[in-house]
């Protein structure tokens, strides 16, 4: 087995992913909310954010990875930075891991995080846990993952002792975010990346963002109205439509509905889908499989609409209404529309 | 072309139940081939269709002696040959001695391949880290979260896929040798039909173990593998709340309006 001097291997490191719009994600600050955390139960240790970009001012960015916990940022700069490249990013990120040596790397479990992280813990012959939903560290001062397994019927704490740095992804909206202060400052070091464009083998040649019908990303709702197969066809979204446009929510979809071609796969829930942890979440006509669970259960409040009273769903949902969705989803809005009508606002 | 598909047989999560002490229950638990796999099998065979002639398919597993079922599978739905990587001191591997004993398989045992197609998941472990370690390992390109192959492009020798990302669909052009996830796509994969099921039944799949690799003991299995899985349990089940029944729909919506206002979850 692969060994090294855990000793030389020092600090905790962040991924920090920017969005389309250069505006760091939700899931790194909710990484440096709890780096905060294991830097305390470390003695202190140093918490640094690895920001890779393209030319340009990074002022800001560093401000805001320092009010949400970084006490410093790496920032390595190269317009072939500019957009994700799995190999490009792979190599950047390999590259200082090996130069720096962290103990541990955080990165978010986005479609991002996941293409690169492996190709980094393969190459540094060290472990990688998925797709986490806890970080602790243990009474040896190991790094502790937590992660679901078996479609979530089955939580896994892994360790990864002999090797460095202790590599993890985590799930986004389950960990807490962070409040930032501003106050805070970080150290900034600008690192020189030597790249060679030869060795990017992948371009993307065209983008298509999906159609958002209700204007709110699913993703970043605070309110999501899910279907399931209980919703019977495609067309019957439409009151789930209603009720989102009403209340500020973005419509969300069973793995059935959409296997069944009713809804795209960027608005499933679920383990092979989306993460989400809004404020409210309505499942409407879904039965609560257990792989749809590990993908909402983090909910602050769950609404279950179902007409099986025996519905698994119901065992996770704080209120339930058991009934036909077509019938009880447009009551619902209408009884919203009219309490807004006579109040001025439903909140 | 040479198309290598790797696969695994897992256990039907849908049917998984644990004992009191967390040990899975095996009896009545189906064996399949895993889902996001069986697209990538039908995907590969897709390939071979669009360009015709001169594309042979490998489909390959790593896994105990009766995960040929699902390389059988596979050949019967129209791959051209298998291959099981197979011994005892692989079991227990994370995804590192996993994707490192796949990679030096195919290195090993396979050779000249253009094309390497995974599933993005396995329906047991969840972690979507094989494949692009996999593609490390052999030094590749990859493209993750696919959705479907758009074309070939002899031409360039390359691969033009649609991928799916957080907020929309990217067209990628990957030069080939490299590796592609699938996700599940817009098509279902096929039924085999009765010749292919009597081919795959005749067919000798061969197996390779750690002497036909050159790799060492202490770089599978357990011994090779950098995470440890310190202990496993049962997640604590959320509680069930209340079912709101008040005889008619009407009173039942505004009984939920009231409680979710209490909440302060309703935002608008």
């Amino acid at each position: 087995m692969h060994k090294v001097n855990v000793e030389e291997y020092k600090g905790i490191w962040v991924y920090a992913e920017l969005d389309s719009n250069r505006n760091i994600v939700g899931v790194t600050k909710e990484l440096l909310g709890t780096a905060q955390k294991l830097s305390a139960d470390l003695n202190g240790e140093q918490i640094c954010a690895v920001l890779l970009t393209g030319e340009g001012d990074t002022g800001e960015l560093c401000k805001e990875l320092a009010a949400n916990g970084a006490h410093k940022v790496y920032v390595v700069q190269n317009d072939l930075l500019k957009e994700y490249s799995t190999e490009l990013y792979s190599k950047v990120i390999y590259d200082l891991v090996m130069d720096k040596k962290p103990s541990i790397l955080l990165i978010g479990a986005t479609t991002e995080g996941r293409d690169f992280a492996p190709r980094i813990s393969f190459r540094a012959y060290t472990g990688l846990t998925a797709d986490c939903t806890e970080l602790a560290i243990n009474e040896e001062g190991l790094l502790s993952a937590i992660r679901p397994t078996f479609g979530g019927t089955l939580m896994a704490n892994i360790l990864c002792k002999k090797t460095r740095p202790q590599m993890c992804t985590v799930r986004p909206k389950v960990l807490k975010r962070p409040e930032p202060d501003y106050s805070r400052t970080a150290e900034v070091e600008t690192i020189k990346a030597e790249l060679n464009p030869a060795d990017l083998k992948t371009k993307i040649l065209d983008f298509k963002p999906y159609q958002v019908d209700t204007g709110v990303r699913i993703d970043e709702a605070e309110v999501i109205i899910a279907g399931g197969r209980g919703l019977k066809c495609a067309d019957n979204f439409a009151v789930l439509e209603e009720l989102a446009r009403e209340i500020g929510g973005a419509v969300g979809a069973s793995r059935a509905a959409v296997d069944a071609g009713w809804r795209p796969h960027s608005e499933q829930v679920g383990q092979t889908g989306k993460t989400v942890g809004p404020k409210l979440y309505f499942a409407c006509g879904i039965s609560g499989a257990i792989q749809h669970l590990a993908g909402m259960t983090s909910s602050d409040v769950i609404v279950a609409i179902n007409k099986d009273p025996d519905a698994p769903i119901f065992q996770v949902a704080d209120y339930g209404i058991i009934g036909d969705v077509c019938e009880v989803v447009p009551a619902l809005t209408e009884e919203l529309k009219k309490l807004k009508a006579s109040t001025g606002a439903v909140s | 072309m040479k198309i290598v598909v790797c696969i695994k047989q897992v256990p039907d999560t849908a049917d998984i139940k644990w004992t009191e002490n967390n040990t899975m229950i095996r009896e009545g638990v189906e064996s399949i081939l895993n889902p996001f796999d069986e697209y990538g099998v039908e995907t590969a065979i897709r390939l071979k269709e669009s360009i015709g002639s001169d594309v042979t398919i490998t489909v390959m597993t790593m896994g105990p002696p009766q995960a040929k079922d699902a390389l059988k599978k596979s050949l019967a739905m129209g791959c051209d040959d298998a291959l099981l990587v197979s011994d005892k001191k692989f079991a227990a591997a994370d995804t590192w001695a996993t994707a490192k004993t796949v990679s030096q398989a195919i290195k090993d045992h396979v050779k000249d391949y253009d094309l390497i197609i995974c599933g993005q998941y396995a329906i047991d472990g969840d972690t979507g880290q094989t494949g692009p370690s996999v593609a490390d390992s052999l030094d590749i390109p990859q493209v993750t979260y696919v959705k479907e192959i758009v074309e070939y492009k002899k031409e360039n020798n390359s691969l033009v896929v649609k991928k799916a990302v957080e907020d929309g669909m990217q067209t990628v052009e990957m030069q080939l040798p490299g590796l592609l996830c699938m996700l599940k796509c817009d098509y279902s994969p096929r039924m085999p039909n009765i010749k292919g099921v009597m081919k795959a039944n005749r067919a000798q799949i061969p197996t390779v173990g750690l002497a036909d690799l050159n790799l060492e003991v202490d770089q599978v299995g357990l011994k090779g593998s950098p995470t440890f899985v310190a202990k496993s349990y049962r997640q604590p089940p959320r509680t069930q709340g209340e079912v709101i029944d008040q005889g008619d729909t009407k009173a039942n919506v505004n009984l939920l309006i009231e409680k979710l206002r209490d909440k302060k979850v309703l935002v608008s």
